[in-house]
């Protein structure tokens, strides 16, 4: 990936959220560390998937590389400007280059504020467009882009279908021409028929606006299909990053491994072929993870040394950069996996024993 | 004779003021014993509140009514009085919601909510109840169960949660389990750990499943056979590999191209279905699909179209299907039912208000359109 023009760079990015306990004075009895020491390089007109679970810290990261959520430590450079440590105005300034799309189109358009004006409010800050009409005619260029009619204008968003609705916030972000576009989850919220129809927009805007783009999501097949680069991320860290089709063909993480095999396809002939790495458990809280490797509690291929008490480090393998100590004897097949005992993950913010349950004794007695 | 056979089923919301809404409207479909069925669609189709209506569970209102038969082993669950409908409920069939948390009720230990229906149904209590619900745990995957039983939902992690929602829809060993997006709010690997369960049960007790979901792929790996709706009507019905091998309603064959897939190639263009699920037609007036539909001929409006039956079970509701390789579209017609729709209804999807889409104007809509 060297030698290529780099847009944004981060490095060892960390964002800690403190745990604050008491009633008088806030003792801070902790940090969650939902991001936690990512090194990461988005290429200039391409596209960098992040995946992985539900509390893994990607949506932190995409925020924290807007400074929407201030980092903790780390840089953050946006085309050879450090972010981190700009001032508040100039960061306003450079906003305009980088631009975010939410997951839920509903929550993050104002249902009081018409089309025209979700869309204006961008331009006024940015002092875009010297007068009414030429912002007039941005803005129907943008509606142009991606697909909405020019009737939609003096409509609010609770007149449009969710598809649409999503259509709206593309063009909110890229009224301003920004060259970034972070998309948090831009599809999951919509149906399968219609998540097509976006996927296939935000491929077009980047082939025709040469945006760079940092999408995040869940779905394996979603980022599959628009990324270029891909990076698996579990309990704040990258475990593995690698060329999209790289990253499918030859997973080496095995959290890699585990969730393509988790994910289902629609073809009865893959899905009854293929075997399944089950993973035991949920994902550790990250308040507290594990020492060493963090997925080492869960990993079907720990060993007893090193991947308990050594933190791997982002290393070279080919063409893919991965965190795992034997990823080399996984790929060969020199390491087999075992059977891993389920450990209790306790949900977030809930880490203290049960005590025990003043319940009554008979069952029914309780309505 | 199936274990459950669903016939003619609809359902119908009146609204003040509002053209009645035919949330479901003339499903029909069959479970055999140790089957897994899957009904598949997008949001609004009805695959949710049919299931509702198998389990009686819909919120008793004067608007709605619910038509059509549910069979159940000899009696119709939809004539049945609330009194023997509980007793059916919870032993012979059993529901497993989408949502575990709010399924759950948040006030009340896991194991009193296990031990309920254990008293309930199969009259135990006290320790030998304890006993049970703590093997029910260990059954389903929940690691040190004895501790497990005295803690609340909130204290379980998400995939936890769904795992002791198994049990208690296991605890009875239902001849019946039906499943409403089990796995939709949960993440990939936990869903895999979920799936793989639900199937264990079902190969190891006989329990026939009906498995309600938007995703594809769990169907794919999951049923034996597969209904499709659209607008409140089955659309198309086949085992599951004709399904995804020779899919023969148009939306069966926008459905599985509009689905990225993790085996295909960077940039490969998907083909999405135009529209959005607003846009349809009441079944009435023709095809509730047309408004979309890439293969609209003049036929699909006017009259609703007739459901086609064609061989080894199959059989889908167009008059234009998706032709299939080396198969004269007259060969394989076996009958046809004709398709009646009340007048005066719309289908949920639509939006209330708004006009239908005029039927028979203009071209079909090309797959590069977008709304």
């Amino acid at each position: 990936m060297t030698g290529t023009d780099v847009l944004v760079e981060v490095r060892d990015l960390k964002v800690h959220f403190p745990i604050k306990r008491g009633v008088l004075f806030d003792r801070t009895i902790g940090h969650v560390k939902a991001v936690d020491g990512v090194d990461l390089r988005i290429p200039r007109g391409q596209t960098y998937g992040l995946v992985g679970e539900s509390g893994c810290g990607k949506s932190t990261l995409g925020r924290a590389l807007l400074q929407l959520t201030p980092p903790t430590t780390g840089e953050v450079n946006f085309d050879g400007v450090e972010l981190t440590t700009l001032p508040a105005g100039k960061l306003r300034a450079m906003r305009r280059r980088m631009q975010m799309i939410f997951q839920d189109p509903m929550s993050s358009l104002d249902p009081r504020q018409n089309v025209e004006s979700i869309l204006t409010e961008g331009l006024h800050t940015h002092g875009i467009g010297g007068n009414r009409d030429e912002r007039r005619k941005i803005i129907a260029e943008t509606l142009d882009k991606v697909g909405l009619p020019r009737w939609a204008l003096s409509r609010y968003p609770h007149e449009f279908s969710g598809g649409q609705r999503q259509r709206i916030g593309i063009a909110r972000a890229l009224v301003l021409g920004p060259e970034l576009i972070v998309a948090d989850e831009p599809v999951s919220a919509l149906d399968v028929s219609i998540q097509a129809q976006v996927i296939n927009l935000l491929d077009e805007l980047q082939d025709s606006l040469g945006l760079t783009y940092l999408v995040i999501a869940h779905d394996l097949a979603v980022v599959r299909h628009i990324s270029d680069i891909v990076g698996v991320m579990y309990l704040g860290g990258l475990v593995e990053e690698a060329p999209s089709d790289r990253l499918y063909t030859e997973p080496l993480h095995p959290y890699t491994r585990a969730l393509m095999s988790a994910v289902p396809v629609p073809d009865p002939d893959v899905e009854d072929r293929r075997e399944r790495i089950l993973l035991a458990g949920d994902l550790p809280s990250p308040a507290n993870p594990p020492s060493g490797c963090r997925f080492h509690t869960r990993c079907p291929w720990a060993q007893p040394t090193r991947c308990a008490d050594e933190r791997p480090v982002l290393r070279e393998v080919g063409e893919s950069r991965v965190a795992c100590h034997f990823a080399e004897q996984i790929a060969s097949g020199e390491l087999r996996p075992h059977q891993v005992q389920v450990q209790i993950v306790r949900p977030e913010g809930e880490g203290e024993e049960p005590d025990v349950v003043s319940a009554p004794s008979e069952p029914g007695s309780f309505v | 004779m199936a274990l459950l056979e669903v016939d003619d089923l609809s359902v119908t919301f009146a609204r003040r003021g509002q053209r009645a809404v035919r949330a479901v409207d003339g499903v029909s479909f069959s479970v055999d014993a140790g089957e897994v069925v899957g009904l598949v669609g997008e949001s609004g189709c009805g695959k949710s509140v049919t299931s509702l209506a198998i389990m009686g569970l819909l919120p008793k209102q004067p608007g709605l009514r619910v038509g059509g038969k549910a069979v159940f082993d000899g009696s119709d669950l939809l004539q049945l009085d609330d009194r023997s409908r509980r007793d059916i409920r919870g032993r012979d069939i059993a529901m497993i919601f989408q949502d575990p948390l709010s399924s759950l009720n948040p006030v009340i230990p896991i194991g009193l909510q296990v031990t309920e229906v254990l008293t309930r149904h199969r009259g135990m209590r006290g320790d030998a109840a304890a006993k049970e619900a703590a093997q029910l745990l260990d059954r389903v995957g929940i690691p040190d169960p004895k501790r497990r039983l005295k803690e609340y939902p909130h204290q379980l992690s998400g995939g936890m949660r769904q795992r002791a929602l198994i049990a208690m829809a296991v605890a009875c060993q239902p001849r019946l389990l039906i499943a409403d997006e089990p796995t939709t709010a949960l993440d990939v690997t936990i869903q895999a750990q979920i799936l793989e369960l639900l199937k264990d049960l079902v190969r190891d007790s006989g329990t026939a499943l009906v498995m309600i979901t938007h995703d594809l792929g769990v169907v794919a790996g999951m049923c034996d056979s597969i209904n499709v709706l659209y607008g409140g009507r089955v659309v198309e019905t086949a085992r599951r590999r004709p399904l995804f091998r020779e899919p023969r309603h148009p939306y069966t064959v926008g459905l599985l191209g509009s689905v990225p897939r993790l085996d295909a190639g960077r940039g490969e263009r998907l083909n999405p279905i135009p529209g959005s699920v607003r846009d349809l037609l009441p079944w009435p007036d023709g095809c509730a699909f047309a408004p979309r539909c890439t293969r609209r001929v003049d036929a699909c409006v006017g009259e609703p179209p007739q459901l086609v039956l064609a061989h080894d079970g199959r059989s889908y509701r167009c008059v234009n299907p998706a032709p299939v390789p080396g198969l004269r579209p007259t060969e394989e017609i076996r009958e046809t039912v004709p398709g009646e729709a009340e007048p005066g209804t719309v289908p949920a999807q639509a939006v209330p208000g708004d006009a239908p889409a005029v039927p028979g104007l203009g071209p079909a809509p090309s797959e590069e359109e977008t709304p």
